[in-house]
């Protein structure tokens, strides 16, 4: 029998406890079910709202020498043209099957469109443009032009655009970023902040404490339990986002560059583990404040409502207003930051001095909630009975 | 094993004006079963949780082998809470293997443990179903197999035999012995006072925090005196009173309890006892632990 056993020791048999019978619980799975189904769920809305990846276009042999300029002139709005030559009766099929989008028959110079019932509004920019520049090259002809130069001429101009406010990318998309890097962050917080708080009165109300705490030091017990329960939450989460950016690549549900997918993605992490960490501190220390599992959500109401409140700020403000003053502001505050910062990041309106600030300022908190928590915990743990207030477990020896 | 001695020594604890435990003083010998007795609130789970270290005394001190007790030693006491603790929704077998490894088992030593104590104490078919399927008594023996599947130093067991059926009395009662037997201090709390007679070297009576009759059960039953019965049918009412070495008397239907000094003539008090007719009976009657329970308790 070993005299005495290191603390790392202590705190990896607590943590490994926590992690393994939590991942085999129902609630694990179905929290990580739901989480795939959002995210998977909003990249096919993503995928369907910001455009489909192409539209297919059939030619018939005759009017193939369009699928090339047509393709130009598709991209030249942002579209994509997914052509393919097939034969009239084919094609006709195909249309009124649903494969095609439309099918060019005809000759280059005098050209039909067929459709099922009529032209996406994509598709009918493109054929207009189209049509409008072979009826120019063939003026241009006629008038003993080089219809190619006067073209190449064309596209080179260019409007000379000032901005008055540095631009901004890819909003829509970003704007979905930010939701769903909210959502995942604010919800995995709720969940796992909680949880923290029912496994410490799960140990105090069925007294199983007393047993532990026999053997380790109470913050050892804490700090296993707060590491344990964030290994879960971080694979639950690091999962979410590895699947959502993988499914994302595969749909081709992002119509932009995929680093600033994978950094909302890794921001969206780092503030969850960070605001986790803050959470299930003071969770853990409300927690120990109380005996039975029902007065569980009295006594961490406090804590929950500032997940809440910052959360439902930004959900509604960010999306409508991304720069908005005061939640530039609130984003630096320690016990919000974690719900609007991974947002703002997403939406790619932090500067990075305000990240930098934010991520100092929480790392204190989290630092002074070790102590504060720390202490309420070691005083209160192995009380039982009528919830201790708040004071008496700070002041206590 | 030769065990060592664990020591409790003028331990007290106030809870405001409340004084929990005054001057708590008793030691547990090696190889020893200690029986610890009390009203309820007496002070008996409050000691105990002041020699786990989960409750910190105001005053005094618990050695064990003469030095005081710090966590790597309290990490080799088996403990057994009054309300039971284990986790309600983990398995037996997971949950045992977690406790010995947090007490500095290996693993493999772990499940060799929890494998033996399972066995012994009947719940080895039990390992794989979480803890609240179990019925009491079933929670009970594991929560007995949770207290010895770190091979402890010293045992501390509070109320170990509530809520248990006979044979399980029985088995409780076999392991205590046996780890007495083996050398080490055991110390329970019960109000099964029969058991406590029957199974203990020496009890210790609380009352209101302090430690109120100490020492081998017999020895406390007897004390200075000796208790007679006395069957003399004939003999009046107040025949015995004031016989040199007379404490005590109590009449009731042609029986007389007489309470004697340990070094008075009883012989004396038998002659006299025959000269006021026939003697059925005369013989020591010495008082049960219950009655010299109510007895110590009831003197305020």
């Amino acid at each position: 029998m070993s005299e005495s056993m290191g603390t790392v020791a202590v705190i990896r048999l607590v943590t490994g406890r926590e992690i393994s019978t939590r991942l085999r619980s129902k609630s694990f799975r179905i929290t990580t079910v739901v989480n795939l189904v959002v995210v998977v769920g909003f990249l096919l809305a993503m995928k369907l709202i910001g455009g489909s990846s192409g539209d297919a276009v059939g030619f018939t042999p005759s009017a193939e020498p369009l699928s090339q300029p047509l393709a130009a002139v598709a991209e030249g709005f942002g579209n994509r043209i997914k052509p393919s030559t097939v034969d009239q009766a084919t094609g006709e099929n195909q249309v009124r099957e649903g494969k095609l989008d439309a099918f060019v028959t005809g000759t280059p110079e005098h050209f039909e469109v067929v459709v099922k019932q009529d032209l996406s509004p994509n598709l009918r920019n493109a054929f207009t443009v189209l049509a409008r520049q072979l009826a120019l090259n063939a003026g241009i002809a006629r008038a003993g032009g080089d219809p190619a130069a006067v073209n190449a001429a064309a596209d080179a101009a260019r409007p000379d655009v000032r901005s008055l406010e540095p631009a901004r990318d890819n909003q829509g998309p970003r704007m979905v970023l930010a939701i769903i890097a909210g959502i995942l962050v604010y919800v995995s917080i709720m969940i796992y902040g909680q949880l923290v708080a029912q496994g410490v009165v799960e140990e105090k109300a069925s007294r199983i404490v007393e047993i532990l705490l026999s053997t380790i030091r109470p913050w050892q017990l804490m700090l296993g339990k707060v590491v344990g329960i964030g290994t879960v939450g971080l694979i639950q989460l690091g999962s979410t986002a590895v699947v959502g950016v993988g499914a994302g690549l595969a749909l081709d549900a992002f119509h932009f560059p995929t680093g600033i997918v994978a950094s909302a993605a890794a921001w969206a992490v780092l503030w969850f583990l960070l605001g986790y960490l803050a959470y299930a501190l003071l969770f853990a220390a409300l927690g120990a404040l109380v005996s039975r599992q029902e007065e569980v959500g009295g006594a961490t109401a406090p804590a929950l409502m500032a997940i809440i409140l910052p959360y439902v700020l930004a959900i509604s403000i960010l999306p409508a207003d991304p720069e908005n003053q005061a939640m530039a502001i609130a984003s630096q505050v320690p016990f919000f930051a974690p719900m609007i910062m991974p947002m703002r990041i997403a939406l790619g309106v932090a500067p990075a001095w305000q990240i930098a600030l934010s991520l100092v300022l929480t790392v204190a908190l989290i630092a002074g909630l070790v102590w504060f928590a720390g202490r309420v915990y070691h005083n209160a743990v192995l009380r039982v009975g009528a919830r201790i207030k708040l004071t008496e477990a700070l002041s206590a020896r | 094993m030769t065990g060592e001695r664990l020591e409790i020594d003028g331990v007290s604890k106030r809870y405001g004006d409340l004084v929990a435990l005054e001057d708590m003083t008793f030691d547990v010998r090696a190889g020893e079963l200690f029986g610890f007795v009390g009203s309820n609130g007496a002070g008996k789970t409050t000691t105990m949780r002041v020699i786990l270290g989960v409750l910190s005394a105001d005053a005094g001190e618990v050695r064990w082998a003469g030095r005081p007790l710090d966590l790597p030693t309290r990490r080799r006491i088996g403990y057994m809470p009054e309300e039971r603790g284990l986790y309600p929704k983990m398995k037996v077998g997971e949950q045992l293997v977690y406790l010995a490894r947090l007490h500095g088992l290996s693993e493999p030593a772990a499940r060799e443990s929890v494998r033996t104590w399972t066995e012994r104490l009947g719940v080895a078919g039990r390992l794989d179903d979480e803890v609240q399927k179990l019925s009491l008594g079933n929670q009970q023996r594991v929560q007995l197999a949770a207290s010895l599947v770190h091979d402890p130093s010293i045992l501390v067991l509070d109320e170990p035999f509530s809520g248990l059926d006979p044979v399980a009395v029985d088995v409780m009662s076999q392991v205590l012995r046996e780890k007495a037997d083996e050398g080490i201090p055991v110390v329970f709390s019960s109000h099964q006072l029969d058991l406590v007679e029957r199974l203990c070297d020496r009890v210790g009576i609380v009352r209101s925090g302090r430690m109120v009759a100490l020492g081998p059960v017999d020895e406390l039953r007897t004390g200075d005196t000796v208790r007679l019965t006395v069957a003399a049918p004939q003999a009046p009412h107040g025949w015995a009173d004031g016989l040199p070495g007379v404490r005590e008397t109590s009449y009731s239907d042609g029986t007389t309890l007489v309470l004697l000094e340990r070094d008075a003539d009883d012989q004396a008090l038998l002659r006299r006892a025959l000269e006021t007719g026939p003697v059925h009976e005369f013989g020591p009657n010495p008082p049960s632990l219950t009655e010299l329970f109510r007895h110590v308790v009831s003197e305020a």
